[in-house]
């Protein structure tokens, strides 16, 4: 793989920040996160560094002690150009999540149907018509900033947030759908709810998606729902996981 | 056990945070005031790690149920030992029935009480700091009892300390941000000019700060924060990342707070004023 043009910028006494062209493109983020599995493997290990991709950057994180900026901006030119010649293999999936489309879980489906000059059953098969890729995880644990969303269901945020919108809540904003992990303010368009919980402190794996995998959404019926709540809270939920080829 | 008889304002358990979930959105969270809780964890010969209770503004009632040894520090509060008041940074054994009562806080914000081998508390994703839903509590409450392990003889290699106090200090201590370039001079002036203060938008999540300068619209795609990490918004709002501060944000990060800087301001509350220097 070709390589990008990286800038590399101090930030504060710990970490260090690599950027890659400011355009959202997979070919960009999947660079990154091979970057990143080339790092964690051979230089900067978990014990002692944090690593966190984002759309186009990737922030390297030592846990006590202050970085040398210089030495280690000189090391990360090397490490990158080193990198293209290597083959670099990485776990990634295809995450199958379900979700309930139902107007008192997507209070607001109704509403952005209207706006987007579609019926309520034509949002549901564009909203799981798609692979959504996630660009990167955060604003609260386990929340995916997912990109792809089809042009037709670009829809702007609520002009007033809501104090509350419940845990699993499926949003549309500008470009972007997601879940909410768990119940916050929010001022994304609600469509409806996923039942899987994407942040579970109890599980073995409390979050199980990861930067660079991809997401779908199927539709399923309220029994089906409440079946799964079920299934979740018992813990004998599986969810559906496809492996990619990287 | 330690019994919670009052449970004060917001009384949480902290230790240095839960490190290598960053890139799954996890808060680093941890005692907002490391300084003061690695020198109390020291003086009790604890791994800087060990868990203590982090006390905001308003402090708890707490009775032992056995022996060990504790030690103070951080806001200055006056704290009573079975109503005898106590000194901060100096160890004291305490035996079962004895009451530790926080009372009037004269100076800074957050109080901190360590004890012999830290509290033990369910570690969740490698650490036993409270992050709702992380943990199950957001913090601790009337009527819970906090585990410890009993100590009958400890002879301590320091006993007391004096230390320079941060509760005075106004001034924080900054690196550029990376998008600092950003700023034009009249926002640097402005920056570095003014003296802030704080907003009662303060938490363990963020700082923000009252007086707003010139605003900066710049759309970024989203990209990793830190604690201490300072951004500022279209409107000119100052918004300081602390140690529950989300992970990632889209606001420009325009200055960096040095460790000790997030210590300086995790003792500030609502209209205490600070001033950025940079180092």
């Amino acid at each position: 793989m070709s390589n990008y043009t990286i800038s590399i910028r101090p930030f504060g006494q710990h970490a260090i920040l690599i950027e890659w062209p400011n355009i959202v493109d997979e070919a960009i983020l999947e660079d990154i996160l091979q970057f990143k599995t080339y790092l964690t493997k051979n230089f900067l290990f978990p014990e002692k560094w944090e690593i966190i991709p984002a759309y186009n950057s990737l922030t390297l994180v030592e846990r006590n002690f202050p970085i040398n900026f210089n030495v280690l901006k000189h090391n990360i030119m090397q490490w990158y150009s080193e990198k293209s010649a290597v083959e670099i293999k990485r776990e990634k999936n295809l995450w199958r999540l379900p979700v309930c489309y139902t107007t008192d879980f997507g209070i607001d489906i109704e509403e952005v149907a209207t706006k987007v000059n579609k019926s309520v059953e034509e949002v549901i098969a564009l909203h799981t018509s798609k692979s959504y890729t996630i660009y990167g995880i955060g604003f609260l644990p386990g929340f995916m900033y997912l990109g792809g969303l089809p042009t037709g269901l670009e829809v702007s945020r609520r002009e007033v947030p809501r104090q509350k919108v419940i845990k699993g809540s499926v949003g549309l904003a500008g470009k972007q759908t997601g879940i909410y992990p768990q119940q916050s303010p929010g001022g994304w368009n609600i469509i409806g709810n996923c039942p899987v919980s994407m942040f579970e402190a109890t599980r073995e794996n409390p979050i199980f998606v990861s930067v660079g995998d991809k997401v779908e959404f199927f539709s399923i019926e309220r029994a089906e729902y409440d079946l799964c709540v079920i299934e979740n809270q018992a813990g004998v939920y599986t969810i559906q996981k496809i492996k990619i080829d990287a | 056990m330690l019994k919670v008889i009052e449970q004060g304002l917001f009384t949480t358990l902290q230790d240095q945070g839960r490190f290598g979930f960053k890139d799954k959105g996890v808060p680093v969270s941890g005692s907002m005031d490391v300084y003061t809780t690695k020198t109390i964890n020291a003086l009790l010969e604890n791994a800087p790690n060990a868990t203590v209770l982090e006390i905001t503004m308003t402090g708890p009632t707490l009775e032992f149920k056995a022996s060990t040894y504790i030690c103070i520090g951080g806001a200055n509060f006056v704290v009573t030992l079975n109503n005898e008041p106590i000194s901060p940074y100096k160890i004291y054994k305490v035996k079962t029935g004895d009451i530790l009562s926080y009372g009037k806080l004269n100076l800074g914000f957050r109080g901190y009480l360590a004890i012999k081998g830290g509290f033990k508390s369910k570690v969740v994703l490698n650490s036993a700091s409270y992050y709702y839903p992380i943990t199950k509590s957001r913090c601790v409450k009337k009527g819970e009892e906090l585990n410890y392990d009993e100590y009958e003889d400890f002879n301590p290699k320091i006993s007391e300390l004096k230390i320079s106090s941060i509760l005075n200090k106004r001034e924080l201590k900054i690196a550029k941000g990376p998008e600092y370039n950003l700023l034009n001079s009249s926002q640097i002036k402005q920056i570095f000019t003014t003296t802030f203060s704080v907003s009662n938008q303060n938490d363990r999540m963020a700082y923000q700060l009252k007086e707003e300068i010139e605003g900066l619209s710049y759309s970024m795609l989203t990209s990793a924060t830190l604690p201490g990490t300072i951004q500022l918004t279209p409107s000119g709002k100052l918004i300081i990342l602390m140690k529950d501060g989300q992970t990632t944000g889209g606001y420009p990060r325009v200055l960096q707070l040095t460790d000790r800087a997030i210590c300086v301001l995790a003792q500030k509350k609502y209209g205490d004023t600070v001033s950025f220097k940079l180092l």
